[in-house]
């Protein structure tokens, strides 16, 4: 499984950049929430991945016994997510508002408006 | 008891007096620096106090300095050279270092004695100005550079002030700002010098590594290392451009005419007597150690010679006075340069009597210009005549200082060009360009004298107004100093002259013997003929310039309408570049940076080449679970059919798919707590998305037509890359010191089990509270964003 997760990262790497690179911005919205999500994935797999056992001391240990997941991409990651929801709600909120100024959420139109006022 | 007393007083007596003359020597030459400075820094404030009067201060700084230069000439008369050493950045060899030897103190006299006569002149040429505070101040802040520059020995230091005369150069030409001329010109001028002064700074400092001495005095040492060294002929290349551009040689010598749109007190001071001369000072200054080569002296009795012909040829073709004046100016650069280039002791002595006759009768030339020009509203030649009974003095002047251009007995002028023809004896061609010059300048001498003041023409130039006396003083004063120089030449000039001659080291400790009448020489009677010639030129000059209008298709193509050329061309180019660059799509820039990305990705791999061994993970696929496959194709099959759809919703719907898969991969490989928040999140996101939807346009398809499958193309490479990486790093795993750390030390520690959830609350407790601060940010950016209604007449 490890050696296939790198696969479809990949896929939703580039479909992530593919929606980035276009015109539309609510699909630029939904390749930067894919774009996060495989960045974060990445993060996780390359932080080297433990099937199964998570991070947690059991009950009547001192220390973690191996084998358990490291705690340190984790930790990183939950950060990450909660950071890219603010952004992704932020982005949200904002194409209503560029609709509503400009009536178009049409990047190309957006920026032409932009070079005539 | 009282003898030993006394001895002691005595003793303190000679300690406190020879600190204090040793505290005086130390400061007083960086003082004569500050003060110009603090003095034209105070120029703008004075006037504001003082209104006119404002000349008073600022006149006393070039008078207090001149005086100040006087006090050093028995010293240096006698041989001496006074330093002075200011650490600044001593690590890089970037000091403060003055030394005052007879170049030196003759340059510095010079600029002093002229700054204070300018600045007086100044006084009533722009009399009315209300800009007069900042007219002084750039003046005064030019002067101080100037000084700076010829009291310099250390290499930087020198540039530095080198490059504040080109600033105070471009700022006083621009002086009438609202003129697009004078804009222009002043634009073109810093650019032309500034750009030479860049290619000086690094022949300096090549030269200096050759050398390995970053002072004047210590590159004397070094000559034969230097002459020897590989970096040489670079050094010298780029020495010369600077000083080329500086002096207005050919090629570049086309700023200097275009600079006259300055007032003329800058012409005179700057763009004749001064400025111009500091790349020839600057050669002379380096002469001791680069000349003597077969380049050195090619290069510039070529350049040097073509300056003049050039200088010569185009000052009689123009009617304007100050441009005849500039031209002129040019081709008497040209004939320092050439000096400089033969190297001989004639050349030496000719270089510095021709220099100093040069300053005066030029300087005074341009502000007789300046007066009439002023007193008649006028420089056209042909509107001026018989101006010699309204204006006496300056008629008198101009008259006194064409002789001393023409080279007349017993003028400073005179001495300057028997020397010069001295020294181009030895060459023909050399001598044809002198000669050349010569009679031109007697052409222009007759113009600037004869007719304009004392010709018989049929009315008089009316005349605006009465010249002030500051009008008609300075240029009479500068004109008798030619003349009572030349009288004396032997016993006044010459003792400092020998001294800065010393420092060219043509052929050091050779006596300077130079007096007015030398007998009926060769050289006089070329002095005649030039004479001659030059009043037969006066008198076809008519036609000289009929047939100078064939020449007028060469100047389409001649430096200045190149300049300008690329001077445009730069423009445009940088016009298309920016907006190719810059053009406001943000597809192109994640473009450019991805590409780049892969590209830098690419040649990483390319270079060291790591291959990936999956045969040994081949066990890996075994151990797989039929449901982690099954969500892996999900996610597969759901962004397949994302690209497809055309509906926000399905959109919506699909996007949440994804995010709930990636929460069970998190799930899968032991991260619950990560799974946990990206559910939330995942369902958040959906929400707001769905509650917003009705409020977002329809999705209309818009396709990139061509261009989609370069986009296509694009993203696949990234993802593919991104692969590789991916499967590069699990390769090279690298254990974790960090994860045995917090398993150990996290229940002990802090008492918790979860290790994540005690990284977050504890360990990196000031993170968590930064990430709440973002969330928080963003809350209110939403939450006014959503409040804000600017059509229902909300201001944005």
């Amino acid at each position: 499984m490890e050696t296939l997760l790198p696969f479809m990262i990949g896929t939703l790497f580039a479909v992530g950049l593919y929606f980035i690179l276009h015109r539309h911005l609510f699909k630029v919205i939904l390749g930067l929430i894919l774009f996060g999500l495989a960045t974060n994935l990445f993060l996780f797999l390359v932080g080297g991945i433990t099937r199964g056992s998570s991070a947690i001391i059991r009950q009547h240990h001192e220390v973690a016994a191996e084998p358990f997941a490291d705690p340190v991409p984790q930790a990183l990651l939950l950060t990450a997510v909660v950071i890219g929801f603010g952004i992704q709600s932020f982005a949200i909120v904002l194409i209503r508002r560029v609709y509503q100024a400009f009536k178009s959420n049409n990047l190309d139109d957006i920026r032409k408006e932009n070079d005539t006022r | 008891m009282q003898p030993y007393a006394e001895e002691g007083t005595q003793a303190i007596l000679l300690y406190i007096r020879y600190q204090a003359k040793k505290y005086i020597e130390i400061t007083v030459m960086l003082a004569a620096i500050l003060l110009g400075l603090v003095t034209a820094a105070a120029a703008p404030l004075l006037y504001r106090w003082l209104g006119k009067w404002v000349v008073v201060p600022v006149a006393l700084t070039p008078l207090l300095l001149f005086l100040y230069f006087c006090a050093f000439l028995p010293p240096v008369l006698q041989g001496q050279v006074a330093t002075q050493q200011y650490d600044w950045v001593p690590a890089l060899g970037i000091n403060l270092q003055f030394r005052l030897d007879g170049l030196s103190l003759l340059f510095a006299l010079l600029i002093t004695f002229f700054g204070l006569l300018v600045i007086l002149y100044s006084s009533s040429y722009l009399a009315d100005d209300p800009l007069l505070g900042r007219f002084y101040l750039y003046l005064t802040l030019f002067m101080t550079a100037m000084l700076g520059l010829v009291l310099s020995d250390n290499i930087f230091c020198l540039f530095l002030f080198w490059e504040i005369t080109s600033i105070s150069s471009y700022l006083l030409i621009g002086y009438k700002q609202a003129e697009k001329e004078a804009r222009v010109a002043a634009w073109q001028a810093l650019l032309v010098t500034g750009l030479g002064g860049l290619a000086l700074m690094a022949g300096l400092i090549i030269l200096s590594i050759a050398a390995g001495s970053y002072t004047f005095s210590g590159l004397v040492g070094v000559r034969d290392q230097v002459l020897n060294h590989v970096f040489y002929l670079p050094a010298l290349l780029l020495i010369l451009l600077g000083c080329f551009t500086k002096s207005a040689q050919f090629p570049f010598h086309f700023w200097l005419p275009n600079a006259m749109a300055a007032p003329t007190p800058v012409s005179a001071y700057l763009h004749s007597a001064t400025m111009v001369k500091a790349g020839v000072y600057l050669l002379a200054r380096l002469s001791p150690v680069l000349a003597g080569t077969q380049a050195w002296h090619d290069i510039l009795t070529i350049v040097g010679g073509t300056t003049v012909v050039i200088g010569a040829l185009l000052a009689l073709q123009h009617t304007d006075l100050k441009a005849i004046l500039a031209y002129t100016t040019i081709s008497a650069l040209g004939l320092m340069v050439t000096m400089l280039g033969i190297g001989s002791a004639y050349a030496g002595k000719a270089l510095l009597f021709f220099l100093l006759a040069h300053a005066l009768y030029k300087g005074t030339l341009f502000l007789v210009a300046g007066s009439v020009d002023h007193s008649t509203g006028t420089r056209e030649l042909f509107k001026l005549q018989r101006l010699g009974g309204p204006m006496k003095l300056a008629g008198l002047a101009a008259t006194l200082a064409a002789l001393s251009m023409a080279g007349v007995i017993p003028f400073l002028g005179f001495v300057g060009k028997e020397l010069l023809y001295e020294a181009s004896l030895e060459n023909i061609g050399l001598l044809l360009v002198n000669m050349m010059a010569g009679v031109a300048f007697v052409a222009v001498a007759l113009l600037m004298s004869y007719h304009v003041f004392w010709r018989r023409g049929p009315d008089k130039t009316p005349l605006q107004h009465a010249p002030a006396l500051f009008l008609n003083l300075p240029p009479l004063i500068l004109a008798l100093l030619g003349l009572a120089l030349g009288a004396t030449v032997g016993i006044v000039p010459a003792p400092l002259l020998q001294q800065a001659y010393q420092v060219l080291g043509n052929s050091p400790g050779a006596e300077m013997k130079v007096g007015l009448w030398h007998g009926f020489t060769r050289v006089f009677g070329l002095s005649l003929l030039t004479l001659l010639l030059g009043l037969l030129l006066y008198n076809g000059l008519n036609r000289v310039r009929e047939i100078s209008t064939v020449l007028a298709p060469v100047y389409k193509y001649g430096p200045n309408a190149l300049y300008h050329r690329l001077f445009e061309l730069f423009l445009h180019g940088a016009k298309a570049f920016i907006l190719k660059l810059q053009n406001g799509y943000l597809r192109s820039y994640v473009m450019v940076t991805m590409l780049f990305f892969c590209g830098l990705m690419l040649f990483m791999l390319w270079r060291d080449s790591p291959g990936i061994d999956l045969s040994k993970r081949v066990y890996q696929l075994q151990e797989m679970r039929m449901y982690e496959l099954v969500v892996m194709f999900l996610v597969i099959a759901a962004l397949v059919f994302l690209l497809g759809t055309r509906s926000r919703l399905t959109s919506i719907v699909v996007m949440g798919l994804v995010g709930y898969a990636g929460a069970l991969f998190y799930i899968l490989f032991g991260a619950p707590d990560v799974a946990a928040t990206q559910l939330l999140i995942e369902t958040l996101t959906v929400l707001i998305f769905v509650l917003l939807l009705h409020k977002l346009p329809a999705f209309t398809y818009v396709s990139h037509q061509f261009k989609k499958y370069k986009f296509i193309a694009v993203s696949i490479l990234f993802g593919a890359i991104m692969t590789y990486v991916m499967l590069l790093v699990q390769q090279q795993a690298q254990p974790s010191t960090l994860k045995e750390y917090y398993g150990d030390s996290s229940y002990v520690l802090a008492h918790g089990r979860n290790i994540v959830n005690v990284i977050l609350v504890d360990f990196r407790g000031l993170d968590t509270l930064g990430e709440i601060t973002v969330l928080a940010v963003a809350a209110l950016g939403i939450f006014s964003l959503l409040r804000l209604n600017p059509e229902k007449g909300d201001k944005p």
